[in-house]
């Protein structure tokens, strides 16, 4: 084991990926430190959907880590992504979440900006009444927003700061790429949006939404209703590097198992008194009725029966995390069709029917965590390695692929 | 002159006291916890939605919660009292006085802020939610009962979880 120079108290990461200092969760510096080799290192971070930006002169701020962003698309249709600091004295440039400009306009001073990020004049550059005003050396063209490499796939927009990030279709891999293709991969209508802030690090967020060992036993509505269930073909595929997972299941291979007799969630009386809840229909043939995948860092895509969201995360504070729900459907769909989608809409997000648990138990971890730095995560279900299982979802391998890719790119072996 | 009230989509003042004493008595109820008799408020065809103001103004369908019909209602309420996990706490809502008008069709539209503050296991009390509601009312067996509740968030963002209907 090596410790890590970065830190002033070194990290002593124990042994493999089945393991996970509590420290992680709650120690101030570790987070500073994410923020610079993962937020602002060679990853591809998710800002913000292509809709939001479909027309020329559209603004939407964003967030890469804690850092604010502002994204573009100018008049020659070219999307831009920049911090959201003036070059001038740093202020915040746009605040509103979504408007249409011919130039972006910093309200302190007045610096003006064109839609790349370049700045075009200053305020009494030239001063009043030949007083005041800018040096004779001062040059617009080395002031700029700091702008980030934007790339975009299936509708979402991605943007990174180092320039040793790998191209986006590499950065995704075949496999990756395909699925989001798959669910995305055509003209997409947005059905609704909201957020929920959960009182916990972020990496727990990360782990929880690949751990497909607590899917069907915390979240008992699923399991009653044959939603998702351990018993069904499904299984989980890594990339690569193991940041990107991919937990699928077909509902119609669904055989009954005793060992959900047992379990809390199998008791549950499964008979709706509103079933249009989950009224659906077969929208592939891959015969695939529920899949979750996650993009490193903070992006997730799920296919739950008919309902498609976007969800993506963004770091608060070390023990807060903003968990974004974006709705969708596609264009082609018809009223009954995008009908099922909106009432399906039910089982996910802030008051999801399915996924509300999660609003609370990564506060749970961190508020049973924080005191305990030094003790650790026993992760060992499904094995200690980390790698795909196309047989069985009842394994923890896609969270050892995140603390995988994690000691990874934070120098933590 | 009552008419000429009416004409002008007022109501009288006892129907505005019976609105006000039925928007009254919804929100005791489910702050005293008495969760069973939720859906009793509605009609049987009812629709309840959560939603937040941002989706409201863009015409999104898809908010935070959604039943169509009380059948959706009396899921929801038996889902959280045998399938969802969160941890207890209770909510205090608080609500502005009522705009009430009549409306051709005989039902009344109703529109009323509200806060709701959230007191948790924990002791920690604070403010959970702000926003309208707009009603649609309709008298069954002389009893009103809301066809229609949208509840409108002011923010996008809720804090932890929404599991209790407001």
């Amino acid at each position: 084991m090596n410790l890590s120079p970065a830190l002033a108290e070194p990290l002593a990461w124990p042994e493999g990926v089945a393991r996970v200092p509590f420290r992680v969760f709650s120690d101030p510096e570790i987070y500073a430190l994410e923020q610079q080799k993962i937020f602002r290192g060679p990853i591809w971070n998710f800002l913000c959907m292509e809709a939001d930006v479909a027309k020329p002169g559209d603004v939407r701020t964003a967030w890469v880590g804690e850092t604010p962003i502002v994204v573009t698309r100018d008049h020659d249709e070219k999307l831009h992504a920049m911090v959201n600091r003036c070059a001038h004295k740093g202020a915040l440039v746009c605040l509103k979440q979504r408007e249409n400009l011919e130039s972006l306009t910093c309200v302190y001073h007045a610096w003006n900006y064109s839609l790349d990020g370049k700045l075009k004049s200053v305020a009494f550059r030239n001063g009043l009444k030949g007083k005041g005003g800018m040096p004779e050396d001062f040059d617009p063209a080395k002031h700029r927003l700091q702008p980030l490499r934007v790339a975009t796939f299936c509708g979402l927009v991605f943007g990174t700061f180092s320039d040793e990030t790998e191209p986006l279709e590499a950065y995704l891999g075949a496999p990756m790429s395909k699925f989001l293709d798959r669910n995305l991969g055509r003209p997409l209508k947005v059905l609704g949006v909201h957020s929920q802030m959960i009182h916990n690090n972020w990496k727990l967020y990360a782990e929880n939404v690949r751990d497909s060992y607590h899917a069907t036993l915390l979240h008992t509505f699923y399991t009653t209703f044959k939603v998702n269930r351990l018993d069904m073909d499904g299984g989980i595929i890594l990339s690569d590097k193991k940041w990107h997972h991919i937990s699928y299941t077909k509902r119609s291979t669904l055989a009954a198992e005793n060992e959900y007799e047992t379990v809390h969630s199998g008791q549950y009386q499964s008979d709706l008194a509103g079933p249009e809840l989950l009224k659906a229909w077969d929208e592939f043939e891959d015969g695939i009725t529920h899949s979750i995948q996650t993009i490193f860092p903070t992006l997730v895509v799920h296919f739950t029966l008919n309902s498609l969201a976007v969800r993506y995360f963004v770091p608060r504070g070390i023990d807060k995390t903003e968990l974004f729900w974006v709705f969708l459907g596609y264009e082609r769909d018809d009223a009954a069709q995008e009908q099922m989608r909106v009432m399906q809409g039910n089982l996910t997000g802030a008051a999801g029917l399915v996924s509300l648990e999660d609003g609370c138990i990564n506060e749970f971890v961190q508020r049973g965590t924080r005191t305990s730095p030094d003790e650790q995560a026993f992760i060992e279900m499904g094995g200690k390695v980390a790698e795909s299982n196309e047989s069985s979802r009842a394994t923890e391998a896609s969270v050892r692929g995140f603390w995988h890719g994690y000691r990874d790119i934070m120098g933590f072996h | 002159m009552a008419a000429q009230l009416r004409a002008e989509g007022q109501v009288d003042a006892a129907t505005w006291l019976r609105i006000e004493n039925f928007l009254a008595d919804y929100v005791h109820r489910l702050d005293d916890g008495l969760i069973d008799e939720w859906t009793g408020f509605f009609t049987e065809d009812a629709v309840y939605q959560i939603t937040t103001r941002e989706n409201f103004e863009a015409g999104y369908p898809i908010g935070i919660m959604l039943c169509n019909g009380r059948g959706m209602m009396e899921d929801r309420v038996l889902a959280l009292k045998t399938a969802n996990v969160f941890e207890p706490h209770t909510h205090c809502h608080i609500v502005g006085r009522p705009d009430v008008k009549q409306r051709p069709d005989g039902s009344i539209a109703v529109r009323s802020n509200f806060s709701v503050y959230r007191t948790m296991e924990s002791g920690e009390t604070g403010l959970f939610a702000i926003g309208k509601y707009l009603d649609l009312i309709v008298m069954e067996g002389g009893q009103p009962r809301f066809k229609e509740r949208r509840v409108i968030l002011d923010s996008r963002c809720v804090d932890v979880l929404l599991v209790y209907p407001l």
